[in-house]
């Protein structure tokens, strides 16, 4: 039984429909990136799945149970937690309590503790008792990342972590990664970047204009293939 | 000049009250910014809960009020859960009118119920007891207890919001009520439970109102206005500001007074305009609003 299945998955943001009828899968342990233009409904996917935008029940199982219609905050008891597109650190907060917040609703046993996060992005024990506001783009990413950790959710959700920020940060983004893979969480990543994406994944969805245009895994995917299922024709 | 220090002081100790009337509408704006309309009722409302629990249990108020407290605390949390979420949303005027609607029904309720006779929390001889300070200055005692409830209430309310994982949780809803959910935060519980922690703040504060002068159902209107005018002078939700806002409309007023009689509600209120012109976000507003 696969950790994450979605089944004729729609969202709509009022008349507007955002996802048209989206099947996948993430087995545990995977690390899956849904790739795909602006605009193409990844992020709306993301949000689906954390509740942040309610639809039908049966359309979104997590472990095999139906969460499509939960509200959020019983979606991350769960263990799904999501690190918001532009991160969304609160301000008011400084980065230790941005951390520590993020296991306000599970508190599950697991590898990530506050110890771990700084251990996983050094940078932030030095910044822990600043506001949150005053960081560089790229701890604030750290941040929004071991937010999500703290709670040792069983699938990690990330948007688009690499947006704005310089090659060298990404870089050692990523590379956080692996180590947060081999704890066995399992991930979805969106991504613009198609590179950074089949670099790290499993497998790949492709996702154009609210449908699904491709699926498959990395090594079986041709670069053609990927361009066309990205830009359409 | 002595005259004139005495004003200050008696502004001061004041300030401490309208500090009390104004640290539960602090509490909730900063929250979940919510303009509790029917606030200076609920202090009459709890002034009225007090004497009742005096009359029935034979308890001085003090005792009446420390029996109130989780009575109070759960109506809070009940009227927030079952009332006052649901007006909760993207527009503002929900919470507005059914607040209106309710501070209307609480002064009727009150006057069906205790008629509009006029009422007085009975402490006995700490009422008129004093403490002389220099020649011809002396400090009230009940006056001098106001100001220190406002202050231990204002420390109280920082502890929470800065020191502890609820305040994280008050804050993090208050910053960003999408993301908190994401982080497990049940957000209308929360909001309860912060409702409830105003109306402790309204019950203290309905202690004093009740001792230091007579009250009866149709007073609350005119607190809600002076609590309002502490909070926007001190800078919406900061506590220490909205002690401070006490403090100024308070002194305006007896200073005021002091000069006329007359200009006492005017001085205050001309305070209130000043701060206004000159900092139009308060004394201490907060940097992320």
């Amino acid at each position: 039984m696969a950790l994450l299945e979605t089944r004729g998955l729609t969202a709509f943001y009022g008349d507007f429909q955002a996802l048209y009828s989206i099947d996948t899968i993430v087995e545990a342990g995977e690390t899956v990136a849904i790739i795909g233009a602006n605009g193409a409904g990844k992020s709306t996917y993301l949000k689906a799945i954390a509740g942040l935008i309610s639809g039908l029940p049966d359309s979104i199982r997590f472990d095999g149970l139906p969460i499509g219609a939960l509200p959020a905050a019983e979606i991350m008891k769960r263990g799904i937690a999501l690190v918001p597109e532009g991160r969304r650190l609160f301000p008011s907060l400084t980065v230790e309590e941005n951390l520590l917040i993020g296991r306000w609703g599970r508190a599950a046993a697991g590898p990530w503790s506050l110890e771990r996060i700084y251990a996983l992005f050094p940078a932030l024990r030095a910044r822990r008792n600043s506001a949150s506001t005053t960081l560089s783009g790229g701890e604030q990413q750290m941040t929004a990342i071991g937010r999500a950790l703290i709670s040792n959710p069983r699938l990690l959700l990330c948007d688009e972590i690499s947006l704005g920020l310089a090659p060298i940060v990404i870089r050692n983004l990523y590379e956080a990664l692996p180590r947060i893979k081999a704890e066995g969480t399992s991930v979805v990543l969106v991504e613009q970047d198609i590179v950074q994406a089949t670099k790290v994944s499993d497998r790949i969805y492709c996702f154009q204009e609210g449908r699904l245009s491709l699926a498959g895994r990395p090594a079986e995917l041709s670069r053609e293939q990927i361009h066309l299922a990205y830009f359409g024709t | 000049m002595t005259v004139w220090a005495d004003a200050l002081i008696e502004g001061v100790l004041l300030g401490g009250l309208y500090a009390l009337f104004a640290a539960g509408l602090s509490l909730i704006f900063g929250i979940m910014r919510l303009v509790n309309l029917a606030h200076g009722d609920l202090i009459v409302f709890g002034a009225f809960v007090i004497l009742t629990i005096t009359a029935w249990l034979g308890l001085d108020p003090f005792a009446a009020t420390l029996a109130a407290l989780p009575i109070m605390f759960a109506l809070g949390f009940a009227l927030q859960y079952f009332l006052l979420n649901r007006t909760l949303g993207r527009e503002l005027l929900p919470p507005l009118l059914v607040t209106f609607g309710l501070s209307i029904i609480i002064e009727n309720g009150l006057l069906e119920f205790f008629s509009a006779d006029s009422q007085r929390l009975r402490a006995g001889a700490i009422e008129i007891a004093s403490v002389p300070l220099g020649h011809d200055i002396a400090i009230g005692v009940v006056p001098m207890l106001t100001l220190a409830s406002a202050i231990g209430i204002i420390l109280a309310l920082n502890l929470v919001f800065y020191r502890t994982s609820l305040g994280r949780a008050f804050r993090a809803t208050s910053d960003d009520l999408e993301i908190a959910q994401l982080m497990g935060i049940d957000n209308p519980r929360i909001f309860s439970v912060a409702m409830g922690l105003a109306f402790i703040v309204v019950t203290i504060a309905a202690l004093y109102l009740g001792m230091r002068a007579n009250f009866d159902p149709t007073v609350g209107p005119a607190r809600l206005l002076y609590a309002f005018e502490a909070v926007i002078v001190g800078g919406l939700g900061s506590f220490w500001g909205t002690l401070a806002g006490g403090m100024i409309i308070g002194v305006a007023q007896t200073i005021g007074a002091q000069i006329d009689p007359e200009w006492q509600i005017l001085a205050g209120h001309l305070a209130f305009l000043a701060v206004l012109v000159l900092k139009p976000r308060g004394l201490f507003p907060r940097a992320t609003d």
